[in-house]
């Protein structure tokens, strides 16, 4: 999916109009099938460039088209079916626990699903073979049949990243894929991810923490205090620039990665989700 | 050598700001139950004065021992079991009632709130269907049930219509308020990824709330039977019918079996949810 950003700024629901947006005005072209890093200190708007794309949060100014269309002059509806070629993959793994992860994993399925055969698949799991071939590319696969709330955070955030798979959207937007996952892991997903982005043709959008991960990435954003810091090709990010983009926020640059303190504030979140 | 920083800390304060806050609820909560008692007649001690005792004693003792023969026993079964149809039946027509009416007005599942306000049509919509929902269970299910025996006639379809208005009133609220308490992160997540109303309430907001809906439903299950008693007094059936005959007739030991019944069936319910809550949980 193309997407064209034209001074465009954003601010979460809850602030009020006079304060000054998380996200300042933005200019940016994402082409098809681009993939594309986005990194920078907590509290930077990551998270709320993300929502913005996905059509989750309004633009407060500036323009924003999805393949040369401006998603918020449609109606509800289309808007709706707009989203469905969208998939946005929260920080915190959306899966409810007392779900089976062959429902989590298939529930991405529902927006090109009519709502009896989704609800047919509650009685029978239909594609059950899919779901297992998503979870097995993230090494999942012996999880099937359990519980969402019998697995680790590792293994949610994985079976929340093995969902777009199974979506059929043309634009993924991934919020912090990594942040509970050991660095042999992390490998395996953001390959993963790369892969089947690639594979379905679908343009993939990430926040990262772990700034060599992000330079693997063909592209790298660079958002500090809700700016455009740098938007280069991965060669062209030199410690220099990495070191100016992370001033002042210099240990979140050496690894440990901030506690999602850029997320907006949802609704209360399970701390069960954050052991492992 | 005096530190700047030292001077500005003050005295830590090892009182608790919010007391005060405390006791100043607890003795409003005195003063605003005062008239409460005034206004109701609260005088228990009026329960110990010889004359109330003697009439309590003669009441109960009537009570015992419980009538247990073959004939009143069956007659109490086959009450028993209309009872517990008109409950069930009452429950089911109320569902029908209620679900449909829960998820129009739930607003964890309004797409246009999920990116900032929820747009003015839904809003007046969800509006409306909450003041239906009042409307419902605002008239007890008594009153409903004397407009029925009026319309169908004595018998125990009054009491199903009764306890069905009332009581989907009473579950779309509850069902309502269960779905709007939940987490709704998931919910949103899949709805935001383009999934519809039904299809994010099946595979989001359902296997949160499970458990709680299902032992919600069955208290109030067990609430229709109790109802269900009360209704039998203006001639919706059942075995509430039969205890009014039996007071009138000032039978005590006729009155106790049933009541030996209801706890059974009480008991039965409680049961039944613990059973229901544990295999969904």
């Amino acid at each position: 999916m193309r997407v064209s950003l034209r001074g465009l700024s954003a601010r979460h629901p809850a602030a009020t109009v006079a304060s000054v947006p998380a996200l300042k005005p933005v200019t940016l072209d994402i082409a098809v099938g681009e993939q594309i890093a986005v990194i920078g200190p907590s509290g930077a708007g990551k998270t709320t460039l993300l929502h913005a794309l996905a059509c989750a949060l309004k633009p407060a100014a500036g323009s924003f088209t999805l393949d040369g269309v401006d998603p918020w002059t449609l109606p509800v509806s289309q808007l709706q079916k707009l989203r469905g070629r969208l998939f946005l993959g929260p920080q915190t793994p959306p899966l409810p626990p007392r779900q089976r992860v062959i429902t989590a994993v298939l529930a991405g399925r529902l927006p090109r699903q009519s709502l009896f055969a989704s609800l047919r698949s509650l009685i029978y799991p239909t594609g059950i073979a899919e779901a297992e071939a998503a979870l097995t590319r993230f090494d999942l696969a012996h999880k099937l049949w359990d519980r969402v709330d019998r697995l680790s955070g590792g293994e949610r955030q994985r079976v929340g990243l093995a969902r777009v798979l199974l979506s059929s959207a043309s634009l993924w937007l991934v919020d912090e894929p990594l942040s509970s996952l050991d660095p042999a892991r992390s490998r395996l997903a953001i390959d993963t991810l790369t892969a089947a982005a690639r594979e379905a043709g679908a343009t993939l959008v990430t926040t990262l923490h772990q700034v060599d991960v992000a330079t693997r990435f063909p592209r790298v954003l660079g958002l500090r205090d809700g700016e455009l810091h740098f938007d280069l090709p991965a060669a062209q990010v030199t410690p220099e620039r990495l070191r100016e983009l992370y001033a002042q926020h210099e240990h979140e640059l050496l690894g440990a990665p901030a506690d999602g303190g850029d997320t907006p504030p949802g609704p209360p979140q399970t701390p069960a989700m954050y052991c492992r | 050598m005096s530190h700047p920083q030292a001077t500005a800390i003050a005295a830590p304060q090892l009182r608790d700001p919010a007391w005060i806050g405390r006791v100043f609820w607890l003795l409003a909560a005195c003063v605003l139950i005062a008239p409460a008692l005034v206004v109701t007649e609260f005088k228990p001690w009026i329960l110990f004065e010889p004359d109330a005792l003697k009439s309590t004693k003669r009441f109960i003792a009537d009570f015992f021992p419980p009538k247990i023969d073959r004939e009143f026993m069956l007659m109490v079964a086959i009450e028993c079991w209309r009872t517990v149809a008109i409950a069930t039946a009452g429950m089911a027509l109320a569902m029908v009632i209620a679900i449909p009416l829960t998820l129009v007005s739930t607003g964890a599942l309004s797409v246009s709130a999920l990116s900032g306000r929820m747009h003015t049509l839904p809003l007046i919509v969800r509006q409306a269907v909450r003041w239906l929902l009042i409307v419902l269970r605002s008239i007890p299910e008594l009153v409903w049930a004397l407009v029925f025996v009026r319309v169908v006639g004595l018998g125990p379809t009054a009491g199903v219509l009764a306890i069905a208005l009332t009581y989907g009133g009473m579950l779309g609220k509850v069902y309502g308020e269960i779905l709007e308490s939940d987490e709704t992160h998931s919910t949103r997540t899949l709805m935001r990824n383009g999934a519809g109303r039904l299809q994010a309430f099946f595979y989001g907001l359902l296997p949160h709330s499970a458990p709680e809906l299902t032992s919600y439903t069955v208290y109030r299950w067990e609430c229709a039977i109790r109802s269900s008693a009360v209704l039998g007094f203006v001639g919706a059936g059942g075995l509430g019918q039969q205890m009014d005959n039996s007071m009138k007739m000032f039978q005590g030991s006729e009155v106790a079996t049933m009541l030996i019944v209801f706890m059974l069936l009480v008991a039965l319910a409680d049961q039944v949810s613990a059973w229901l809550r544990k295999s969904l949980a």
